[in-house]
């Protein structure tokens, strides 16, 4: 007798258990409101990427073609991947002295793990980490990018 | 070619590859096993599929550069791998990092500890059968990753920790957004047990499955959760605390059980723990700096260091021997998926193939950190 009631009520509290879960799930489908899944890439206009998302490497431009970077070759020491390769020219200043400056800042975004190590050892802020995430592209080639714009400049008054 | 004459009267001993590709094995693991009928005799675990030599990686990068690579190996918890590797190099350093650090190191290892716990709660019951769970486990941790991303700018393989401290300090609103998390996860943890922890189903196949003993467990050198679920005191934030957690009163979850459901239990009770010590710290931030300037090029004075950190799944050690040069001599990871992992043959001898993948599930096993 004992065991028969012990089978029954153990599908009853089996069942019980169910329907408890089923509560929960049977909660959330009438308050859709608490649903959290976002609706990427629709709400691309509204959606909100934290300001220190590490997204891309770029070099950000004053309005007239100028940059911060002075070719020091810090940055390309601190990556631990090889993603960033300096390419350095020489010129002659008006004082007749030789100085390096950079020609091309050659970015890798394939070979990048975005360990923002590269930022943190530039002596002067020339680069930053952007917000900018859809790197997708049918090309690998794409994904090296230099990012001193043609024909631009250091900004007046950084030294090495 | 002949045929033989197959013997039909008896059952025999035959072989079955579980994985490399698997969903239950969670990357890249192949099980091999052997079966008598569906009793599970012996299972050989072969791994290696996601090897990189990280720890060679090491020996060619700078102590700076380490940290990143830590990210790669158990990515759900990353924080406390980055924190063990700059625990480490600033014993080496003898450097004090400010209290500021530490608690704010406390606090992202405990968010890190539940955000691994609800994503392993959710694949857990996945593996069980039941997919609502995967994605009301991911409800938790995406909000915790969000605040991840607010505080750090990554989601998961975070490199938040720098030698000396912090990549940057939090940010403003981070004591509301971890206040704000908190009470929505302690309304919805409950809601974890209600849709597995007391289902029928859930029970049947975990209660008694999977025994492991604490003799073998100390054995085998498992640790965690999965250790204390079979009574192992093993935790190293109460045996060798570090950063802020001598600070903070928390109870060592320990089970006696030893199957699947304690270590089921341990880890949902784990989570309570994880909630009341962030509770503790969180409005307690001291002010200070958020981190100590160090040189540019490290270099640890000639000798042997060894820091080892609880992680979400055990014990996570980082071994550095220096010679003063910029980059390491040789550095070891003892991870604790290796160590767990050692444990599943003990573990599933007698069981049957189905109870396989719970025993997996509740060691937790996250494969890149097996294979380095
Ligand atoms: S973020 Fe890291 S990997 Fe990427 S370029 Fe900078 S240093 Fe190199
Ligand atoms: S970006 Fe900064 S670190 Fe890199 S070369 Fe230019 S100035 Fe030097």
């Amino acid at each position: 007798m004992n065991e028969v009631t012990e089978y029954f009520s153990d599908i009853f509290k089996g069942v019980r258990s169910l329907l408890k879960g089923m509560s929960v799930t049977g909660y959330y489908f009438l308050h859709p409101k608490e649903i959290i899944t976002q609706q990427y890439p629709e709400n691309r206009d509204v959606l909100k990427v934290p300001e220190r998302f590490r997204g891309e490497l770029v070099m950000p431009h004053t309005a007239d073609n100028q940059h911060r970077c002075t070719g020091c070759s810090a940055c390309q020491l601190a990556c631990p991947n090889g993603s960033i390769i300096i390419v350095s020219d020489r010129i002659e200043t008006p004082e007749g002295k030789k100085k390096k400056i950079i020609d091309k800042h050659v970015y890798n975004l394939a070979m990048c793990t975005f360990c923002n190590l590269c930022v943190r050892a530039c002596p002067t802020d020339a680069i930053v980490m952007s917000n900018d995430f859809e790197h997708a592209t049918y090309d690998r080639g794409d994904l090296i990018k230099i990012l001193n714009q043609p024909g631009s400049k250091v900004l007046e008054g950084i030294e090495e | 070619m002949t045929t033989a004459a197959i013997d039909t009267s008896e059952t025999k001993e035959y072989f079955i590859n579980m994985g490399p590709q698997h969903p239950s094995t969670h990357g890249v693991l192949r099980l091999l096993l052997t079966l008598e009928g569906e009793i599970i005799k012996n299972v050989e675990p072969h791994i290696g599929y996601v090897h990189r030599a990280i720890e060679k990686m090491c020996e060619k990068s700078s102590f700076q550069q380490i940290i990143h690579l830590t990210d790669r190996l158990d990515y759900l918890s990353c924080h406390m791998n980055n924190e063990a590797v700059c625990l480490a190099v600033e014993q080496g350093l003898e450097m004090e990092v400010p209290e500021r650090v530490k608690v704010i190191r406390t606090i992202i290892d405990e968010l890190n500890r539940i955000s691994s716990h609800t994503l392993w709660w959710g694949v857990m019951g996945m593996d069980m059968g039941a997919i609502t769970s995967f994605l009301y486990g991911f409800r938790e941790h995406e909000m915790i990753t969000e605040i991840f991303e607010e505080t750090c700018g990554a989601r998961l393989t975070m490199s938040y920790n720098v030698p000396g401290g912090l990549m940057f300090d939090i940010p403003p609103h981070f004591q509301k957004m971890v206040k704000d998390f908190l009470v929505h996860f302690k309304k919805k943890l409950p809601e974890y047990d209600t849709l597995l922890s007391n289902n029928i189903i859930f029970t049947e196949r975990t209660k008694g499955i999977g025994y492991l003993s604490k003799e073998n467990a100390i054995a085998f050198g498992v640790t965690g959760p999965s250790a204390r679920a079979s009574g192992f005191a093993c935790d190293v934030r109460k045996l060798k605390p570090y950063s802020a957690y001598h600070k903070v009163n928390f109870k060592e979850i320990i089970f006696t059980e030893g199957d699947c459901f304690a270590r089921y239990k341990a880890r949902i009770d784990e989570m309570w723990e994880s909630v009341s010590i962030i509770e503790q710290l969180i409005d307690n931030i001291p002010e200070g700096d958020y981190f100590v300037k160090t040189k540019a090029v490290i270099k640890l004075p000639v000798g042997e260091y060894y820091q080892s950190v609880e992680s979400a799944r055990g014990e996570f050690g980082v071994y550095i021997v220096s010679d003063n040069k910029k980059n390491p001599y040789r550095v070891k990871f003892r991870s604790p998926g290796f160590a767990n992992l050692s444990a599943l043959n003990k573990i599933a001898q007698g069981c049957k193939i189905a109870d396989l993948v719970a025993i997996m599930s509740t060691l937790d096993l996250v494969i890149p950190d097996i294979d380095r």
